[in-house]
């Protein structure tokens, strides 16, 4: 293969693969504190893109200001929803197996109530608006302007939240919790407070995928599981509850789909992923980078 | 008590059997429908119930049975079909149950859904490059023919499950389901019955994929491997509860005649109801609809995801 094609099906890949690692930090932060495997994630990133449209197609308001808007309000749907269904699950539980398995179930029935408010107010329809689409040029490869924004958006918030679990007082109480409930418990962290802002926060990285993804793709109210089995693939790559796992194993799931769909076909594109998924967790179930 | 038992069952056996002579075309469709749910929750929890492995994958092998009717239809005559796909499944079932069952709790759950994607992509690009087609003709069949194969499915599934709950076989199930280390080191082969329970359930639900296909008239991957047949049976068997055999019944029955009513005229809203009903019952009850009414709940096994401490 000549270079040239390859750097492009090579960035290409990578475009893709930011946007698969925010989505797949949201959802691995989530099961990495509380072990709720959230399955309705990708309805969760569809109400950020409608909340986008609406706000593009109302009042002609900026897709990337509209992030002021679907981050904050996808906040505090994240909160309420910890509040009302996950904060008693939690609680209630009397093993990880069974809050793991509940969790599971509940996430089946949020994907469903999600999905069809959103058919209701939004209809079936496939939606989608024209945002910087326009060719740059970059490192002598040219791409769509909007995916380029997209990505770099998303790397700043992955990029930046991995920095923040990693250097940040808060983040360090995080990464407690995440290793030891009882004992963060012991010396004095809240636990309750830090599920909820965290649950809030991987909602919130959902919601804002939704609305960077809205800028390049059509959105309906159906776009969200696949997402959802992205992200679930890259977070079994990099090891679930592994935050820099997800980050790397995003890019590379990327990368995977993008070259491999461009030497075999791109019918296959899904049937590519499904393959590594079902390969990873048969070979390494705990992930690449698992211990 | 077992003789008024009998006796019920024996009526019901008898009204089910004459049933297509009185109904109206409408009422026999309806049946045919909640006999379809039945069957695919019952076999569900043959599996999912008793050992807590949840697979989220039953549209793989229901949309295998699909298929295998669509493309044996015109060739082979019904039944023969129903029993090709129903072997064909358990033969599939069994490898890949010895390749899944190594994982556990949601690992196994989502690669379950997994694989059922996979498998609907597969065909999809199968018969798209190869067969040069999108979807396939079924022949069409009576009403009647298709009510009474789907009537002889549940029966077997039933008696399956029947069997299965008072056997050591369902033991060995419970006892996996409740602590699989300790089944093992009892001298419980684990692998084995897990496997078997799997293909089991994988070919019941093939059949029942088979026998309800001529129904439809056109399938497509889309219609065969659609993720709700995988989801419905979980929250029917969880709305009527898991580890009693009664219970699968109850909710497919209960949410068949809601879908009946509800899914035509306003499928959004039947949907918002599917899922907030999926989440008071995980949340307030766990045992689902038959342990609120019986409260034998000491001879049963425990119900499969007590939300709270028991």
């Amino acid at each position: 293969m000549e270079f040239g094609l390859f750097f492009d099906i090579s960035m290409s890949g990578l475009i893709m693969g930011g946007i698969y690692a925010l989505i797949a930090i949201g959802l691995n932060l989530q099961y990495g504190l509380m072990r709720i495997l959230n399955i309705g994630h990708g309805e969760l990133l569809m109400l950020g893109a409608y909340i986008t449209f609406s706000l593009y197609s109302w009042m002609g308001l900026d897709p990337i200001i509209s992030l002021l808007f679907s981050g904050p309000i996808l906040f505090l749907l994240g909160l309420s929803i910890h509040k009302l269904l996950f904060r008693r699950l939690i609680q209630a539980s009397i093993s990880v197996e069974i809050l793991e398995m509940n969790s599971l179930l509940i996430c089946f029935g949020l994907l469903f109530i999600i999905q069809n408010v959103a058919l209701i107010i939004w209809s079936a329809d496939i939606r989608g608006y024209s945002y910087l689409a326009y060719p740059i040029n970059f490192l002598g490869g040219v791409f769509p302007a909007n995916r380029f924004v997209a990505f770099s958006v998303a790397i700043l918030f992955s990029v930046g939240f991995y920095l923040f679990l990693r250097f940040s007082l808060a983040g360090k109480v995080v990464r407690a919790v995440m290793q030891d409930k009882i004992g963060s418990q012991v010396i004095g962290v809240r636990v309750l407070k830090v599920h909820s802002i965290c649950f809030g926060l991987g909602v919130a990285m959902a919601g804002i995928t939704g609305s960077l993804l809205s800028m390049v793709f059509e959105i309906t109210p159906f776009m969200g599981l696949p997402y959802t089995v992205e992200g679930l693939i890259v977070i079994i790559l990099g090891g679930l509850g592994n935050i820099l796992g997800s980050l790397i194993g995003g890019l590379i799931i990327g990368l995977v789909e993008s070259t491999g769909s461009y030497l075999t076909s791109p019918d296959l594109k899904m049937v590519i992923s499904y393959s590594v998924f079902i390969a990873i967790l048969l070979i390494r179930p705990k992930g690449i980078l698992g211990r | 008590m077992r003789t008024v038992l009998i006796f019920i069952w024996t009526i019901t056996a008898v009204a089910l059997i004459l049933f297509p002579f009185f109904a109206s075309v409408y009422i026999t469709s309806l049946f045919i429908a909640i006999l379809m749910y039945i069957a695919l929750a019952e076999s569900w929890s043959i599996f999912s119930g008793y050992t807590r492995y949840i697979s989220i994958g039953s549209a793989a092998f229901f949309g295998m049975g699909a298929y295998t009717m669509a493309i044996l239809s015109s060739k082979l005559p019904l039944p023969i079909v129903i029993v090709i796909a129903t072997v064909v499944n358990f033969v599939l079932a069994v490898p890949m149950g010895f390749i899944t069952l190594r994982l556990r709790g949601p690992y196994f759950a989502i690669l379950t859904f997994g694989l059922a994607e996979f498998m609907r992509y597969i065909v999809l690009w199968w018969e798209m490059k190869i067969t040069g087609t999108r979807g396939r003709i079924i022949m069409p069949v009576e009403q009647e023919a298709v009510y009474y194969s789907i009537l002889v499915i549940s029966a077997i599934v039933f008696l399956t499950a029947y069997i299965i709950k008072v056997s050591r076989f369902g033991l060995a199930l419970q006892s996996i389901g409740q602590d699989e280390e300790r089944a093992e080191t009892l001298g419980v082969s684990t692998t084995f019955f897990k496997v078997a329970a799997f293909a089991l359930s994988a070919a019941l639900m093939g059949a029942v994929g088979a026998s309800i296909t001529p129904r439809w008239t056109y399938v497509d991957p889309y219609i065969a491997f659609n993720p709700l047949i995988s989801f419905q049976p979980i929250i029917m068997a969880l709305i009527g509860g898991v580890g009693n055999i009664y219970g699968p019944i109850v909710g497919a029955v209960f949410l068949g005649l809601l879908s009946e009513v509800l899914l035509i005229r306003v499928p959004y809203y039947f949907m918002i109801m599917l899922g907030t009903i999926l989440i008071i019952i995980v949340l307030f009850i766990p045992g689902g609809l038959t342990s609120l009414i019986g409260k034998r709940s000491q001879s049963s096994p425990s119900p499969i995801l007590p939300a709270t401490p028991v």
